[in-house]
């Protein structure tokens, strides 16, 4: 047991250890000018968008709720970011951490009364919630009102976006491995079932919901403090979308999926680029192919890992992962 | 008064239009539970050929509307073959990612065809206004009522009085069961499109007429707003549909006629929420006790 323990720990420091000096040799790249800033606008945009996807994964994926409104939440913590550092000089983190809080709060009044909803109908209601964010804040002039807010600090880089990535999906692959965790997935699998078994189902659909939004909202302070303007429009029903396309290309209920569905979109959004309108009728039909072909997702409910590689232990990992029903 | 009775006039003629699109995401969501997301740009595709017959090749109103509707009612066909028939055992979910996929690819595949730019409608209808007791009303509204009443009439008939229509009741009703009797369920779901998409097109048209402006990305907000006016009404449910539409026309008219036309869009997806909490099966809806 002590020994089991002790594996996990090295583990995890070596894991520690690769994404300090993969961290490293990115920020030396772009200091000494070998990354130009267009491939580094990427990187960020790389992090915002694994944050966005890891995080609507938790209620999409793992909850088996269905959000359409996420665009909606990181409004709230770009905005409420915003206003910590243009009105109220306040440090970066302390910024971050109030949108992301002020998104969670949001998340919580919009859960409360929506889950109880169920299916296509909680996607609408979430979709409206994200378009009535977004009309309160086109209404309010204190805050740019149409026009967006402009001239927000540059304080975001790759430092910050990086370890906040990697905090992301640390705090929600613990999440969902914890006993909390087990009941969100219970919920998904037959919420009748878990309701069954003891479960509080309200209970644990608000707290994904809630910590969903919460970080919703980190990404969107970073997002608001990397390219110094944000408009409503930015936050509106195709921004949500794109999340929800990450997540569901990558695999509902899969951390690594969403992960490499955000790296590889958000590369391929990129170098198509150029093409203007013709990037969403790829974008569009590479979506409609990976459904009829693919439902489930690159990954499906699988994580990806590298003990994938050798039998011995996918058997083992295929035991004690019993949970992981397909859908 | 007078500003009360004047937007009540435009918030019907708005209130048509929304509940032409509401009409087919009811009739399909009735028939194979989909929100079909692609509806409110086979509206916009529906507009675009009421400009190409009446701009380009220079027809009259009457020739454009039908001949908008008969090509988007192939158009919708096709698009449930293509991408929503392979799913209709796979999660809910998965069509619904693919409707989204096959709404942004008509929206910006549009864009492609004809730029993006805002096209202008020609004069089909030369405006004549009417003033009753401080009222304006103009022969285009009563051209838009008249068509959305003759075509919601029409769409009765079908539904009740028909072969079609009864299968289309049946299959909505229990498609397994309705396949046992002999029914041909593929043919019942593609009809339902077909007549959705037709209606779609005409509220395509008849906005074309009535604002004279279109774009391709026209159908995204309308689409939503239908969407809220068919769940308003009861989502599956015909009559609910057009009470919905006429009734968000009716409330988005008076918010812009009372000097708030900024909260015209929040105002819609706030009944929204307010029905999905209070009642969501609408208000035409009736209770459904869930089988474990």
């Amino acid at each position: 047991m002590m020994s089991m323990f002790e594996r996990k720990i090295k583990k995890q420091i070596g894991i520690l250890l690769i994404l300090a000096a993969f961290w490293g040799v990115i920020d030396f790249m772009i200091k000494g000018g070998i990354i130009n800033p267009y491939y580094e606008l990427n990187l960020i945009l790389i992090g915002i968008n694994i944050i966005l996807a890891v995080s609507l994964n938790l209620i999409n994926g793992f909850n088996g709720q269905f959000s359409i409104g996420h665009a909606g939440f990181m409004a709230v913590g770009a905005y409420g970011a915003a206003m910590i550092t243009l009105k109220a000089h306040l440090p970066f983190a302390i910024a971050l951490l109030f949108g992301a809080l002020l998104a969670g709060i949001c998340g919580i009044l919009v859960g409360l009364p929506t889950l109880r909803l169920r299916g296509d109908y909680l996607a609408i209601a979430t979709l409206g919630f994200g378009e009535i964010i977004r009309g309160l804040i086109v209404n309010i002039d204190y805050i740019g009102g149409a026009y967006g807010l402009s001239g927000i600090p540059k304080l975001a880089n790759w430092t910050w976006i990086f370890w906040l990535t990697v905090l992301t999906v640390l705090v929600i692959s613990n999440f969902v491995n914890s006993t909390h965790g087990r009941a969100t997935i219970s919920i998904r699998e037959n919420e009748i079932a878990a309701e069954a078994m003891g479960i509080n189902t309200t209970k644990y659909k608000v707290m994904a919901f809630t910590i969903g939004s919460l970080f919703a909202g980190l990404a969107g302070g970073l997002h608001a403090h990397y390219f110094y303007t944000i408009q409503p429009n930015t936050f509106n029903f195709l921004k949500s979308f794109d999340i929800l396309v990450m997540v569901v290309l990558g695999g509902q209920g899969s951390i690594t999926g969403s992960i490499i569905a955000a790296i590889a979109l958000t590369i391929l959004s990129a170098s198509l680029q150029k093409l203007a309108a013709l990037r969403l009728v790829i974008y569009a039909l590479l979506l409609i192919v990976v459904m009829l072909f693919r439902p489930q997702g690159l990954m499906g409910t699988k994580e990806f890992s590298f003990s994938m590689f050798s039998k011995k232990s996918k058997d083992k990992e295929g035991k004690q992962h019993g949970t992981a029903i397909g859908q | 008064m007078e500003v009360f009775l004047q937007q009540l006039i435009n918030g019907i003629s708005l209130g048509s239009i929304y509940a032409l699109i509401a009409l087919g995401y009811t009739m399909v969501y009735g028939i194979v539970q989909l929100i079909n997301f692609a509806h409110g740009d086979v509206y916009m595709v529906g507009a675009y050929l009421g400009f190409f017959a009446t701009a380009i090749l220079g027809w009259s109103f009457l020739p454009a509307l039908l001949m908008s509707m008969v090509v988007c009612a192939i158009l919708g066909m096709v698009i449930e073959k293509l991408a929503y028939t392979p799913l209709r055992n796979a999660p809910r979910i998965a069509a619904l990612i693919t409707a989204i996929g096959v709404s942004l690819f008509l929206e910006y595949g549009m864009m492609l065809l004809v730029s993006p730019q805002v096209r202008t409608f020609p004069q089909v209808l030369t405006e004549v206004q009417y003033k009753f007791f401080g009222v304006v009303i103009t022969n285009r509204q009563v051209i838009i009522l008249v068509v959305t009443v003759a075509l919601m009439l029409l769409l009765q008939y079908i539904v009740h009085k028909t072969m079609i229509g009864k299968a289309m009741r049946a299959v909505s009703h229990d498609k397994q069961a309705a396949q046992l009797m002999g029914i041909n369920v593929n043919n019942t779901i593609s009809a339902t499109f077909a007549i959705g998409s037709a209606l779609a097109a005409a509220a395509g048209v008849l906005v074309g007429i009535y604002y004279n402006a279109i774009n391709p990305l026209m159908g995204i907000m309308p689409g939503l707003k239908a969407f809220v006016a068919a769940v308003l009404g009861g989502i599956g449910i015909i009559p609910g549909a057009m009470t919905g539409g006429f009734l968000l026309g009716i409330v988005e008219a008076m918010v812009s006629g009372y000097g708030k036309s900024l909260y015209r869009d929040p105002v819609a997806f706030v009944i929204l929420i307010i029905i999905l909490i209070v009642k969501p099966t609408g208000l035409f809806g009736k209770n459904v006790r869930e089988k474990v």
